[in-house]
């Protein structure tokens, strides 16, 4: 009786919205799974880098350890600092995961697999990355702790460096495919990849995006050993994880980009039904990239902040302008 | 603790560094006036971990305090374990055995490598970099098991005795160290590899926070950094203790001063304790391991001094003694107080990165400096 209003309700709906309700709740499912996943490998590679099994205790090889932190995290009191800026305080975290959830909007998983295939949607995804350092800025300003405030200034600054060479790495393919379509960009390397056309666009970008979702060692803002833990020291419980949790998906995207835009997205070997099952070389691709980034932060000492920035404005600007205007170039030949 | 009048014309502000700070190695508190991410005068305030070491030896008898010792510098304890026996014996005119003094110079150096091990490990977390710390603690591990199979703890040790050491050592020692001196060989080139010759490592600490011989001296600094400014002073070779005079080993001094020469110092004095402790191994006499010593012993009136090369620098014990068995003064001069007295003058106009890389290479120890 009961299933036979609900499925009469259901059937009332406009199509349109109950499109757009699983969609929103396939999203947030897949950026808690993707957290609690890259959570889990990055310590666990982590691990195996310092010659320690890693987390064991919860599960078989400890592979539930994410979900038990993520369920203390919840338990967890949400202090707010009595000098804090409260509004602002409780504003930061959500922010924060905004970009999380928009950027899926554009993301081909497969060539079938794909929300809306915007026409602009590679400056979509990276404009709404952005406003990531929107969220770290009101979290640093807000907590009104003078390394708080270090972190998100230094988080601004770099943000705002890294952007440019990306954009620059990133508009040379653009200029090879003629469209900001992520399925067209896709489409447009059917026959070779453009990290073989493009590898000097696709190490900025690289590089670049490292420096963007602050991952070591470029990881200034949360430099633990100068800052405590930068912008988000004085957050607890879910709002912190909310942070954790926009960290790890920036990840994701950040190294989804580069396979979409460099790496063929979809392409690989075909399986039986391609047009769905393409999310698997998708997917692959992405925790391969992944992984390199958790094998450098777990090798490298941090770079100091002046070095950072004159790393992005004497080398890497300059190197993908040069490399966009060679690209320009030889496409109009 | 006053804050000094704020330069009026800049727009300086204070931050506090510690005392609960990851980067400062216990609780240290460093006050910064900064200006944006430079320092523009930093102080460091201590005395959090103040426990009266000191006075604490003055109303203990001699042998009651030696527990103490290793609990000043608890990353060197078998150094000043050796100060405060060889202070003793120099008051007493008791005579260690032979066999006793090679093995407190094999243990001592074996505590001087675990010390720089750590200190190496925690430096490049400093840096930011996680991993090294994990690898150099293993090697530091195998140490510690050494060290626990003949003086029975693994931190805070209480092994030297005056006119000996508490046990003999026997051949599982002498064998385990040997292995383990062959493994720490193996490990060096992968720590050059990784370490010294890792672009990012050399760029942030290559001329930076830059000791001189004459600031060294003039706040009295020792060890590593004043070797590291390319003075060979080492209390080992300049007032030589113990048998060291017996063994061949070189003290290694940098050039510049920066902290790239007391990183490439300290790499470098692990080898030469290697060296040692090889020598010692091979011409480790037999005989005893104790002399007999009355049970009550009073202290002759009259004072005293002794120091040993500690792997921070130069410690020193003075001992005034009225005739009983209670020290009536018991002054100690651990290395890091005079080391960090240096940072001011050192960090003054630097980032707050460079501050923590060179907090990391002064290689303090704060319960040391508040004893």
């Amino acid at each position: 009786m009961g299933q036979a209003i609900f499925m009469e309700t259901v059937n009332s709906l406009p199509p349109e919205l109950i499109r757009i309700v699983v969609t929103a709740l396939v999203i947030i499912a897949f950026v808690f799974l993707n957290s609690l996943i890259l959570g889990y490998l990055e310590r666990k590679f982590a691990g195996w880098f310092q010659l320690r099994p890693g987390p064991m205790e919860v599960g078989p090889h400890g592979i539930f350890q994410l979900i038990v932190d993520g369920v203390k995290l919840l338990g967890k009191q949400f202090i707010i600092p009595k000098e804090a800026n409260a509004p602002l305080f409780r504003l930061a975290p959500l922010l924060a995961f905004i970009p999380v959830g928009m950027s899926f909007i554009v993301v081909p998983f497969s060539s079938k697999l794909q929300v809306r295939d915007l026409d602009v949607g590679l400056i979509f995804i990276l404009a709404i990355m952005a406003l990531n350092a929107v969220a770290i800025l009101i979290a640093g300003w807000g907590s009104n702790n003078k390394y708080s405030l270090f972190g998100a200034i230094r988080a601004v600054a770099q943000n705002v460096a890294y952007e440019i060479p990306m954009l620059l790495s990133l508009l040379s393919v653009v200029l090879m495919t003629n469209t900001f379509s992520m399925r067209g960009i896709v489409l447009a390397q059917s026959p070779v990849w453009h990290v073989i056309l493009q590898p000097v666009a696709f190490l900025i970008y690289f590089i670049a995006g490292m420096a963007e979702t602050h991952r070591a060692p470029f990881d200034l803002p949360e430099a633990e050993s100068e800052l405590t833990a930068g912008f988000h020291t004085e957050f607890s419980g879910i709002c912190f994880s909310f942070f954790f949790i926009a960290e790890y998906t920036n990840m994701f995207f950040v190294c989804a980009i580069a396979v979409i835009l460099f790496l063929g997205g979809w392409s690989g070997p075909p399986l039986p039904y391609m047009e769905y099952t393409g999310i698997i070389w998708f997917l692959l691709k992405v925790y391969a990239l992944l992984f390199i980034l958790i094998w450098v932060r777990w090798s490298f000492p941090r770079v100091r902040f002046d070095q950072l920035l004159n790393f992005c404005w004497k080398y890497l600007i300059p190197f993908s302008l040069v490399n966009l205007l060679v690209t320009a170039v030889i496409v109009k030949l | 603790m006053t804050l000094g009048t704020k330069n009026q014309d800049r727009h300086s502000f204070y931050l506090n560094m510690g005392p609960q700070h990851p980067s400062t190695h216990g609780v240290l508190r460093v006050l910064l006036e900064m200006e944006g991410e430079y320092i523009l005068e930093p102080e460091p305030v201590i005395g959090y971990g103040h426990r009266m070491q000191e006075k604490i030896g003055e109303s203990l008898t001699w042998n009651a305090f030696m527990p103490n010792t290793a609990r000043i510098d608890y990353l060197s304890a078998l150094m000043y374990n050796h100060g405060y026996v060889g202070l003793i014996e120099r008051m007493t005119g008791i005579e260690a055995p032979r066999r006793a003094e090679y093995i407190r110079v094999i243990t001592s150096e074996l505590n001087r490598i675990a010390s720089h091990l750590l200190w190496l490990g925690a430096f490049l977390l400093d840096l930011g970099a996680f991993t090294p710390i994990m690898y150099t603690f293993d090697d530091r591990e195998q140490i510690l098991d050494i060290l626990e199979d003949v003086t029975g703890s693994r931190l805070t040790y209480c092994y030297y005795r005056v006119g000996g050491v508490s046990r003999d050592v026997d051949g599982t020692f002498v064998e385990g160290t040997r292995a383990f001196i062959r493994r720490l060989r193996s490990r060096f080139p992968m720590y050059d590899d990784l370490v010294t010759n890792n672009i990012i490592f050399i760029k942030r600490v290559k001329d930076i926070a830059q000791f001189t011989p004459d600031m060294a001296m003039r706040y009295g600094a020792t060890g590593p950094i004043l070797r590291s400014t390319g003075i060979g002073y080492d209390i080992r070779r300049n007032e030589p203790y113990s048998v060291y005079p017996e063994f061949d080993f070189d003290i290694p001094v940098g050039t510049t001063g920066d902290c790239m020469d007391v990183y490439l110092v300290r790499v470098r004095e692990m080898e030469q304790s290697l060296r040692i402790i090889e020598q010692a191994l091979d011409s480790l006499p037999e005989g005893p391991c104790m002399t007999k010593v009355p049970r009550r012993l009073k202290l002759p009136q009259g004072d005293a001094s002794f120091s040993v090369e500690a792997a921070r620098g130069e410690l020193s014990y003075y001992l005034v003694s009225d005739g009983s068995d209670v020290p009536y003064r018991l002054k100690i001069r651990p290395p890091s107080f005079s080391n960090l007295s240096l940072l001011p003058e050192l960090c003054r106009n630097m980032l707050l990165s460079d501050l923590v890389m060179a907090l990391g290479a002064l290689d303090l120890v704060i319960p040391e400096i508040d004893r």
